[in-house]
């Protein structure tokens, strides 16, 4: 249901950019107004987002320790995988979000004959989500010289990089096509993995279509269908130096799809899980070093009377139940026994 | 306590294929039991002072829920998204990668699609986006948003008490998501109208009146530990000190009540009192904080921190130093990330420093609580205590690394340095089955009871499957845990996966090992079994995977 829903989505939104690039009159509709519509929805969207997410406090330190602890000196602490310091807790996020080091531990539990079980290393998820992840960034930064006059710096040496192996004319980047194979098998995974598939909805499909569609659109850009990449450079930089131009006419189709794809994408980012994008980094069981028993952690809403309304049974309360049974069991009291001992003080008393 | 299944009939159940059926037109049958428990006591409810005490059971047409029994929910929820940005980032952030699906013990015991990690969080958030996103009003079950109808909440009774908290999922995590944080918010929110479960709220109830979750009283505490204190002299030939609720000792000591009245949880406590008595430690043991557990853990923060409140209130009453604990999973969770922001700072207490050693605590030292691993580790280490590991050699040890002390804490080199030191023979499970990577006992977070037989079964699978595993090829015959609520149903486990194993506790260990200052010759362990003789030494087989100490 999600998978078509998702299909029929990104064909219309397709059929659309078509349209677009077919009535020249549209064409400032798709090359001006809405790349700024998309922007400003991307970068307010993911600003509300993540404020909406910082405003909430964090009223307990709950890491998650994936190692050894920092407690005698003579133990040996995993400083990764249990930080106790800022500094562990940088290195931390740095390995999870650089190198994903939480799913690198990814297992796949088996069951085999008799009552046994095995459990299985499996990088697949790992690696592909890696070079994905990797591949977009540097596709990303690699667009630059589209966007920035003059080209940055850094494009130069990712190209270069990128196309480390020079085959084929123009110089195939890697990256292009490790996105793409990335995100197929992103997306065969959902189909073809029974359990992924039964947890997967249109919010899953969709933007890994999307970005299939993205990344098609641009490799046959850049390898099959010439396009006046002047012309194209003209509208990106016009658009983020606020000067927008009406964009040139020989600008292929193909331009109006990828173009308008990306800005589909904007405009879905904030609204959507993308956002584990932002939201890694503010994930508590991960950015908080644990060292609970060292610092006092503050709750701001610890006196919340509403929240915490049960009160501790106070010592006083206690000895006033079991006085007489303390006394008779020679434990010291704070108060003496007043009265004659009752001999049937064992009975649960009525609350 | 067994099973009418055989554990290759159960075993062959199981089947990681999800049904055809999309999972949100699947619901729950209460009339087949075995896999979950039976409703809160209303006496129970009441005495802590929680919404909506009445008797009822899941298995009943009438929950005989409040009428606005969702609007309650929704507003909780709201209120809680804004208290625990945890609660909602998770409900924001998850992609479905399905990397958590099969960590779940619930997950590869019953091959229940909706135990993976993912869809048991979904129940949540399916409710949440329904109801505080844009996209999940308007587009409903294809963005994965349901409204909470009386199914749903069937629903998260069910699945929300099959999760242990035992974190799992979240080691593999990309994002670090937190079942166990879902599951707790999730019962929280139940519990505002009145749905939780018996095995949980009496004994929290029972704790709060009288300190601990049998329900012993101070009369009765003093008896089971003047009885421990008869069968270790009948053992060592030594009596030892019994300090109780002793103002100005030094060290006030709080384990789970288990130890004091259950097997083999017992023999542990055995150990401990022979470890403390050798030491001349000044302690005391209290009858009012009689309970490292927190079952209130499993109800609500509310409960948790009411309960927890004694350790610091009786501390300062009795005017110790600083405080030790005993063995036990939650407890330490509680007392590792809760208990000074819940209860604390304590500084009328003093930066723990082992007076044996002279070693400072710095690792606790704002908390002011100190492991009892932690604190013999450095015994052995500084060599203060005399061991004869020989007296171990009837066993061959493994070792369970307890969900929370694991994952909530990192105390995973402790608990095996000192099992080095006071046996000979030891052997690891695999390593997918131990320190963070460990598998819970399957009965965790409120979940041990008789009538939730199957689903423990089901659950301690993947746990007694790897003892299974160092029993058949390394001769292994116990399993040591540091964790009342193991303790306490892994001996079930076991039995049933993996016979002919015991379950027993480190500082059992210990307390065998120990050479006691005037002790008559050991006959027996602490469980009253016969020593293996040096002349009569039967090499226990399967020593290849021992490591050194």
């Amino acid at each position: 249901m999600g998978l078509l829903f998702s299909i029929i989505a990104i064909a219309v939104l397709i059929i659309l950019a078509i349209a677009g690039a077919a009535i020249p009159g549209l064409h400032p509709v798709f090359t001006v107004a809405l790349p700024y519509l998309a922007i400003a929805i991307f970068i307010v969207g993911v600003i509300v987002r993540v404020l909406k997410w910082a405003k909430s406090p964090v009223p307990f330190r709950i890491t998650t320790t994936s190692g050894q602890e920092k407690s005698l000196p003579w133990i040996k602490q995993n400083k990764l995988d249990n930080p106790s310091s800022s500094l562990g807790v940088i290195g931390r996020m740095a390995l999870e979000v650089l190198f994903f080091r939480s799913l690198f531990r990814n297992t796949k539990a088996e069951l085999k004959e008799g009552t046994k079980i095995a459990y299985g290393e499996t990088k697949w998820l790992w690696a592909f989500g890696l070079l994905f992840h990797w591949s977009f960034l540097i596709v990303f930064l690699r667009h630059f010289r589209f966007f920035a006059d003059p080209i940055p710096f850094f494009v130069k040496y990712l190209e270069t990089l990128d196309g480390f192996f020079q085959i084929g004319v123009p110089i195939v980047y890697l990256t292009g096509i490790g996105l793409l194979v990335a995100l197929t098998y992103l997306f065969l995974r959902r189909i073809f993995d029974a359990k992924v598939k039964y947890i997967s909805l249109a919010s899953d499909y969709f933007p890994l279509l999307l970005l299939i569609a993205i990344a098609t659109t641009g490799i046959i850009m850049r390898y099959y269908v010439k396009t006046d990449l002047v012309a194209i450079k003209q509208v990106a930089v016009g658009i983020l130096s606020f000067h927008p131009i009406t964009p040139a006419e020989t600008i292929s189709p193909w331009f109006y799809i990828h173009f308008f794809l990306v800005n589909v994408l904007l405009i879905y980012f904030p609204m959507s899980k993308l956002m584990h994008m932002g939201g890694v980094f503010l994930s508590p069981t991960r950015n908080l070093a644990n060292n609970n028993r060292m610092a006092y952690h503050e709750n701001p809403w610890i006196n919340d009377e509403n929240y915490f309304k049960l009160h501790r049974h106070t010592y006083e309360e206690y000895e006033d139940e079991f006085r007489v049974l303390m006394k008779g069991a020679g434990l010291p009291l704070e108060k003496e026994v007043v009265n004659q001992p009752a001999k049937d003080g064992t009975e649960k008393e009525d609350k | 306590m067994s099973l009418k299944q055989k554990p290759d009939e159960l075993f062959k159940t199981i089947d990681f294929k999800p049904p055809k059926k999309h999972w949100m037109d699947t619901t729950v049958d209460f009339e087949k039991r075995g896999s979950y428990n039976y409703a809160g006591s209303p006496d129970s409810v009441a005495y802590i002072n929680q919404p909506n005490p009445r008797k009822w059971q899941p298995y009943e047409e009438d929950w005989k829920l409040p009428d606005n029994w969702q609007e309650i929910i929704l507003e909780g929820l709201r209120e809680r998204i804004k208290k625990f940005r945890s609660l909602q980032l998770f409900m924001d952030i998850c992609v479905r990668c399905g990397a958590c699906a099969d960590k779940c013990h619930f997950f590869i015991g019953s091959g229940d699609p909706k135990n993976m990690p993912v869809l048991r969080a979904e129940l949540l958030r399916s409710v949440y986006r329904k109801e505080f996103t844009k996209a999940g009003k308007l587009m409903g079950k294809m963005v994965g948003a349901q409204e909470l109808t009386f199914d749903v909440l069937k629903q998260w009774f069910y699945y929300f008490y099959q999760c242990t908290q035992c974190r799992r999922c979240s080691v593999f995590c990309p994002y670090g998501i937190d079942t166990a944080e879902i599951t707790f918010l999730a019962r929280e929110l139940m519990n505002l109208i009145g749905i939780n479960i018996d095995w949980v709220m009496t004994p929290a109830a029972n704790c709060h009146r009288t300190g601990n979750h049998l329900g012993i009283q101070p009369h009765g505490f003093v008896d089971s530990l003047e009885f421990a204190r008869d069968d270790l002299e009948d053992i060592t030939g030594i009596r030892v000190d019994l300090p109780i609720n002793k103002k100005g000792a030094e060290i006030l000591f709080i384990t789970p009540s288990a130890d004091y009245f259950g097997e083999p949880h017992y023999f542990t406590l055995l150990g401990y009192l022979a470890l403390f008595h050798e030491l001349q430690l000044d302690y005391t043991w209290s009858t009012y904080a009689s309970e490292g557990g927190n079952f209130g853990s499993f109800v609500s923060h509310e409960v948790m921190k009411a309960l927890n409140a004694k350790f610091y209130a009786e501390a300062k009453r009795l005017g110790v130093k600083w405080i030790l604990g005993g063995e036990c999973g939650h407890m330490w969770r509680v007392i590792h990330q809760y208990m000074n922001t819940l209860n604390g700072p304590p500084d009328f207490l003093e930066i723990p420093k082992s007076p044996i050693t002279g070693t400072v605590f710095e690792n606790a030292k704002s908390a002011k609580m100190v492991h009892i691993s932690e604190f013999t580790a450095d015994l052995i280490k500084h060599k203060k205590i005399k061991l004869d590991p020989s007296r171990n050699d009837h066993w061959h040890a493994t070792f369970h690394d307890s969900c929370n002390p694991a994952r909530g804490m990192g105390l995973l080199e402790e608990p095996r340095y000192i099992i080095k030191n006071v046996m000979n023979n030891f052997t690891e499970m695999p390593d997918s089955c131990i320190r963070e990577q460990t598998f819970c006992c399957g009965s965790g977070a409120g979940l041990g009871t008789e009538e939730n037989l199957e689903m423990r079964m089901r659950g301690g699978m993947p746990r007694g499957n790897a003892v299974k595993y160092v029993r058949d090829n390394n001769g292994v015959n116990i399993l040591l845990c540091m964790c009342a609520i193991d303790k306490a149903t892994l001996p079930g486990v076991v039995d049933y996966w993996s016979p002919g194993v015991e379950v027993g506790g480190v500082h059992e260990m210990v307390g065998n090992a120990l050479i006691m200052t005037g002790e008559k010759e050991r006959e027996t362990d602490l469980r009253n079994q016969p020593l293996l003789k040096p002349d009569t030494l039967e090499k226990v087989q399967g020593n290849e995977g021992k490591e050194g100490k």
